[in-house]
């Protein structure tokens, strides 16, 4: 299910500081063609369809289209993302229409606890740093053979 | 219109490109689950002029095998013993496993899911009265650290919302290693020995996808953790449908061939893994099976798995196959027989399923429970979504096939071939399986986890970023210990530009040679080297083409196919840098699956029915191969050589 770019509605990311979709493909699939300033993907038949182009256009340019040598055609999934949840658009072939939400974090982004100050204590034990301040005991097998 | 004689990417790529040198004392490759882990813990432990650089193909925010997302997170302790998460593991993997290792694995994979789930990961939760929340929901019964029940799908397997599962695991590491340590789109393709004691690690080289750069890395210590091995064998799929692979398709088998070219040891390498999954958009069975209760049937409509036959198949492989679970390999063997004898397809009865959850639930909890069978695609195989859209398939109207995909090489999911890694240094860990350091390769100073530790499966996303952190402290009492050691690599600047821009030069050199550059005698382009590639592994290595049937004489005619297509990749072309990373992407690729089969080859029993099977050696041999197989590669001289380890038993039956 090889993403794709509406050439209408990319812009190149001109307002942003890099191209979305250019900088999140995991597989280095999309990229900018500079003069038109719109981006494409440049390796359909090794898209993984991971979608991670369509959630972060932000103009929601891009949308994926059933692999060719097997997905019948007519058919769309299109993600909505929010900051706390995602609505998916499920349309079928034969018109039939199924929404879901979900939720995707209970944090505001950019509030992930990196534990910055912690300071582990005893290099040679086992234990984690999280499991350390924690007071964790490491434990040991006890059903051997 | 101009010829197509030239490179089609955008970023084209120059004869001589920058070199960008860096001297760091950590040097993380990959950015997936384990290294996040890594990057999270690391400097909780080092000193704060200890310089540390994290090089990652891709984007953090979406990079590694949980990109997508996650529907489950499939190792959680909880109310379980570790011991018996090491029963789990030894009786899926039909026995030989390193017990140390997944037992240390199972006392602190918690603790990373804890985390996960204060940084904002929504966990599915348990009422008193038995009904599920989902993770906003359930915020209000408290968390997992705080004693709160999490949905289980099986004994392992907790239920999450999990699209932004590897967003929200990487804000953290990133910040907790500081985006300055952080080279992105940075694809690192070779390690570098130590120029006085090649039996050490020394550095890393590789190149950036974005701009014309080599970055060459001094390191005293490397923890290497770049995911399995996907497209080494042809995929169902050969058109654009290649790209829907089961596991991520941009994992080249770069972690076991990074490390196998330094001299690290691999171990079990023969392992594989082909799940049965829904078929063609390789959506995940596990809610289906868990969750839903759903059974599988042959053409026939017969549940095949329950069967007399199939029992007696299975006592075959006693004790695995009389244990309570099912091990892995042997539900595909029993579904392969389905095949072999004309009773396919198989069918997963999603409408039977549905109805009778139906007769205790009213209409709401039912609307809730269709929800929840499409949001275990759309979280984690939205292709999957797709099909059934595209076949106009409702699950509680019309039912699905389920399939063995090709085979894939991984240690962190349902697989075990990988590195072969020191155990924890405690008195219960026997003296043949620790030297010093945690998930130390065999080459000092080299760290693996997540997909590269070898001998110790099922710890999938959450238990490889425990790994990772395993690894972080190690590292760090390397480094204090060693550290002073490593006193560089022998290789010059000059010498590690030519080796690592060899494709470009290769495509430069010749490309106006023809009127369609990619058709020309002197070079061999990546896309057609990888379809080479796959269709001898699968014609011969065991893949879909043989119901993954292999034999000596076909492994030898495997070995002369590779040597030969070793020899081409000095001449394969790139002409920009997209087609850079595919050129050694296929490099990694050829030695990962040379390695797999090598051990096949070695292995003169089949261990894994179901996944694969040397017609030659048909069953189980416990008298010769009750014993890890472990292989070295020698880069200097081009030779492979295997040996048989013993296992040893640390937990009781």
């Amino acid at each position: 299910m090889p993403s794709f770019v509406i050439a209408e509605k990319c812009d190149g990311c001109k307002g942003g500081d890099k191209t979305a979709c250019m900088y999140i493909c995991p597989n280095d699939l999309m990229v900018l063609e500079p003069n038109e300033m719109k981006a494409y993907n440049q390796e359909p038949d090794q898209c993984w369809e991971c979608y991670s182009c369509v959630k972060i256009c932000p103009t929601q340019a891009i949308e994926v289209r059933g692999y060719s040598d097997f997905v019948p055609m007519g058919a769309s999934i299109v993600p909505m993302m929010g900051t706390e949840d995602v609505m998916w658009t499920c349309k079928f072939r034969n018109g039939v229409i199924k929404r879901f939400k979900f939720p995707i974090r209970t944090t505001p982004e950019g509030e992930a606890n990196a534990y910055a100050d912690l300071k582990g204590k005893d290099l040679d034990s086992g234990l984690l740093s999280t499991q350390e301040a924690d007071g964790y005991v490491l434990v040991a097998p006890t059903e051997l053979a | 219109m101009a010829l197509p004689n030239k490179p089609v990417g955008e970023l084209k790529a120059v004869r001589d490109p920058k070199v960008d040198k860096r001297d760091v004392d950590v040097l993380i490759v990959g950015g997936g689950m384990a290294a996040c882990g890594t990057a999270f813990e690391i400097k909780k432990w080092a000193s704060d002029d200890t310089k540390i650089l994290l090089c990652d193909k891709a984007a953090m925010e979406r990079s590694g095998a949980v990109a997508q997302g996650l529907s489950a997170i499939n190792t959680y302790i909880g109310e379980n013993k570790p011991e018996d998460y090491v029963r789990m593991v030894r009786n899926d993997l039909m026995g030989i496993v390193r017990e140390d290792l997944i037992f240390d694995l199972g006392r602190h994979v918690d603790d990373s899911v804890h985390l996960f789930e204060e940084w904002g990961l929504p966990v599915w939760k348990k009422t008193d009265d038995g009904k599920n929340l989902d993770g906003k929901k359930g915020q209000k019964a408290g968390t997992l650290k705080g004693g709160a029940t999490p949905v289980r799908t099986g004994k392992w397997q907790i239920m999450i919302n999990g699209e932004s599962y590897k967003r929200i695991v990487a804000e953290a590491a990133k910040k907790a290693l500081g985006v300055d340590n952080i080279l992105e789109r940075c694809f690192i393709v070779e390690l570098l020995n130590d120029k006085n004691d090649p039996t050490r690690i020394a550095g890393a080289v590789g190149f950036s996808l974005r701009e014309n750069i080599v970055y060459i890395i001094k390191a005293k210590t490397i923890m290497v953790a770049c995911g399995g091995a996907v497209n080494v064998y042809q995929p169902r799929s050969v058109g654009e449908g290649k790209g829907r692979a089961w596991y991520p398709i941009w994992n080249a088998g770069s972690t076991y061939t990074m490390a196998v070219r330094a001299g690290a040891e691999l171990s079990m390498m023969e392992n594989r893994f082909t799940p049965a999954r829904f078929k063609d958009g390789y959506g995940p069975v596990g809610a289906w099976f868990l969750l839903f209760k759903a059974a599988t049937v042959n053409g026939l409509g017969e549940n095949f798995a329950a069967s007399d036959d199939a029992k007696a198949e299975l006592e075959k492989y006693a004790p695995y196959g009389t244990a309570a679970v099912t091990p892995t390999c042997l539900r595909n063997h029993l579904m392969l027989n389905e095949y072999k004898a004309g009773r396919g397809p198989i069918i997963m009865k999603t409408t039977s399923a549905l109805a009778k959850l139906g007769e205790t639930m009213d209409k709401k909890e039912m609307k809730h429970l269709e929800s929840e069978a499409w949001e275990d695609f759309l979280d984690m195989s939205v292709g999957q979504a797709g099909l059934w859209c595209a076949t106009n398939t409702e699950p509680e109207k019309k039912d699905s096939e389920v399939m063995p995909t090709e085979p894939y090489l991984l240690g962190s999911h349902s697989g075990c071939c990988g590195i072969w890694c020191s155990g924890p240094e405690e008195d219960w860990v026997p003296a043949e399986y620790k030297w010093g350091y945690n998930r130390m390769t065999t080459v000092k100073g080299l760290f693996t986890s997540g997909d590269g530790v070898g001998c110790s499966g099922h710890k999938f996303s959450s238990g490889s970023h425990a790994e990772g952190r395993i690894c972080a402290k190690s590292m760090i009492q390397y480094l204090r210990d060693e550290g002073s050691k490593v006193t560089g690599f022998k290789e010059t600047d000059q010498e590690l530009v030519d080796f690592v821009y060899k494709p470009v030069r290769n495509y430069l050199d010749h490309c106006n040679y023809t009127t369609a550059e990619d058709i020309n005698p002197n070079y061999c382009k990546p896309a057609g080297m990888a379809m080479r590639l796959m269709k001898m592994t699968n014609e011969y290595g065991g893949g879909t083409a043989t119901y993954y049937m292999t034999s000596g004489k076909n492994l030898e005619i495997l070995m002369d196919l590779f040597e030969m297509f070793r020899e081409d990749l000095e001449k394969i072309a790139a002409g920009d840098l997209h087609e850079l990373m595919r050129a050694w992407e296929i490099n990694h690729r050829l030695y990962t699956v040379q390695a797999h089969t090598r051990h096949i080859q070695y292995r003169e029993e089949s261990r894994y029915p179901g996944f694969y099977y040397r017609g030659d050696f048909m069953g189980q041999n416990d008298k010769e191969w009750f014993c890890f197989t472990n292989s070295l590669y020698n880069k200097e001289t081009n030779e492979w050589t295997l040996k048989k380890v013993p296992y040893i038993k640390i937990i009781a039956d």
